[in-house]
């Protein structure tokens, strides 16, 4: 039952029905339903191989890109199923903005690495280019750090840096829903607290997908959370009723550090 | 105490000297490669030196080159390397792409790697043969720049397409990744992201492909002719520097120009190999 103070909108930003996923002969998600709700951070918990992973794959379709990977069941976006012929997976991965577990800056300055999602969706314009840039790094908290060095190299940026600079990437082109994917493992206590501050002040504008094994984490920082174990959705809630009322029994174990 | 495994115990050296040994082995392997590379080159240098004067860079050959200069095999050899990489730089380079970024190791993609290969060992008077067959004779070319220049192409292909391939292979999967996320096409992705990246192990093999062009000798003969004329367009015939070397040497008509002439050669070659060098140390400070 959700609570008072979280109500349930009727009409989820993504809606993941049935969804069933395998690779090869290994299933990795077994019939998963799960709504998102648009400005809310959903975290999606479980223990290493779960298929928290797979199921933001799924969502932007980068699976697609996986020749052994099959699916079942269908994954709305605004209602829309996003596998459907007349979908473009250039436009949707454009609305969904993807932060992986390590911090991937590409090979290119600061500058161009946040702007990088504009520039494939061929912005020209130099001034709106630097206006989205700042407005990205200053959301990932990171613009006071950068600004004087736009002009170097990513990959000189620290470990913590170089992924709020890959959030800023993800925020630039501003895509309506924004997944991150274990974005904290690599970083430091500092580094992540900025990440979940961001975060916070990013869900009036954005739908966001935060996957941490980090049981900590995820009752910090999220709206609601989804226990994912071994393919199976066990349970999905608020997140201070999952934390202080979990249904099934095997999220209590999980969230008291029984196992994962 | 006898060890259980006394056989073997007996015929182990101590760490210390096996590292011993090693460094000496190996030391000697690489000194010895390396005298044998510097003793060509000095011994090159030291004969050809003395006949470089600015005459002898700026003209023609006299008397079937048994005096004057050598401008125009400097001239054939550039024109015949430019017109080969030309050709086979976006060739070699479109075929890894696609090999490596458009086919899903398919049974067409292991043909055509199959068939570089052999390709790659085939020697370069059959390429020579086969110019002369197709390019000079069956399409009617005639000796010119441009048989030549196809010729060396086909025949450095195979190298553009491995050290491309290998090159764009080495690009990480992540910044694939990254780049498909936010919405990329595959081109986007290769012309943006991949092939930036694999640039400087991409030019790695043009400068190889420049190195052989610029040597070679039996695959042009046959194409490009054996002309002193200066070669004033693509259809003219030609000869290169290696040739002029080998037919001075070999018809015995000037020892000392045939040196001139090699020791020309390898300066164009160092040469080259350095501003592809400097060339690449800017690219790789540029964007990493």
């Amino acid at each position: 039952m959700p609570s008072a103070e979280t109500p349930v909108p009727s009409d989820p930003k993504i809606a993941i029905e049935d969804l069933s996923v395998s690779y090869g002969d290994a299933p990795a998600l077994k019939s998963v339903n799960l709504p998102v709700y648009a400005n809310e951070i959903l975290g999606i918990t479980g223990p290493s191989g779960s298929g928290k992973t797979t199921l933001l794959r799924m969502i932007n379709r980068l699976n697609d890109r996986v020749p052994s990977c099959r699916h079942e069941g269908r994954i709305l976006v605004d209602g829309q199923d996003i596998h459907a012929p007349e979908v473009d997976v250039n436009d949707l991965r454009r609305r969904i903005g993807v932060v992986f577990a390590l911090p991937t800056p590409l090979p290119k300055t600061v500058f161009e690495n946040v702007i990088f999602g504009l520039r494939i969706a061929g912005v020209r314009d130099h001034q709106l280019l630097e206006e989205r840039a700042e407005q990205a790094l200053r959301d990932a908290i990171l613009w006071d750090e950068v600004k004087d060095r736009l002009g170097d190299s990513a990959l000189r940026l620290s470990g913590g840096q170089q992924q709020r600079l890959c959030i800023a990437r993800a925020l630039a082109p501003h895509p309506e829903i924004v997944m991150l994917d274990e974005p904290c493992s690599g970083l430091d206590p500092i580094s992540t607290l900025k990440i979940e501050q961001a975060l916070q002040s990013l869900k009036e504008r954005y739908t966001i997908v935060l996957v941490s094994h980090n049981v900590q984490q995820a009752s910090r920082a999220t709206d609601r959370t989804a226990f994912v174990l071994m393919g199976e959705l066990v349970e999905w809630q608020p997140t201070a009723e999952m934390f202080t009322r979990p249904r099934d029994t095997r999220t209590a174990d999980f969230l008291e550090g029984r196992f994962g | 105490m006898v060890a259980s495994d006394g056989h073997t115990a007996r015929l182990r050296l101590n760490p210390e000297t096996t590292h011993r040994l090693a460094v000496v082995g190996l030391w000697a392997c690489a000194g010895l490669a390396l005298t044998v590379l510097a003793g060509i080159i000095v011994l090159v240098l030291a004969k050809g030196l003395p006949m470089l004067s600015p005459s002898f860079l700026l003209e023609s050959p006299e008397r079937m080159g048994r005096a004057g200069g050598i401008f125009p095999t400097i001239v054939g050899t550039v024109l015949l390397t430019l017109v080969a990489l030309l050709m086979a730089t976006p060739l070699g380079v479109g075929t890894a792409i696609y090999l490596t970024e458009y086919t899903q190791a398919g049974r067409l993609a292991k043909v055509i790697r199959f068939g570089v290969e052999c390709l790659a060992g085939v020697p370069s008077i059959i390429f020579g043969l086969f110019g002369f067959i197709f390019f000079v004779i069956y399409l009617k070319m005639g000796w010119s720049v441009l048989s030549g220049g196809l010729t060396l192409a086909i025949m450095v292909l195979p190298t553009i397409i491995r050290t491309a391939e290998e090159a764009i292979r080495a690009v990480p999967a992540s910044y694939r990744e990254v780049s498909f996320a936010t919405g990329a096409t595959a081109w986007q992705t290769v012309t943006r992201v991949v092939l930036p990246v694999a640039l400087p192990g991409i030019m790695t093999g043009v400068v190889l492909s420049i190195g052989r062009c610029v040597g070679e000798t039996a695959a042009v003969i046959f194409t490009a002719g054996t002309a002193l004329r200066l070669p004033l367009s693509v259809f003219s015939p030609t000869r290169t520097m290696a040739v002029h070397f080998y037919i001075l040497a070999r018809e015995g008509l000037s020892m000392p120009h045939a040196y001139g002439t090699a020791a020309v050669l390898i300066i164009v070659i160092l040469m080259v190999n350095t501003i592809a060098n400097m060339i690449m140390v800017r690219f790789r400070a540029k964007v990493t």
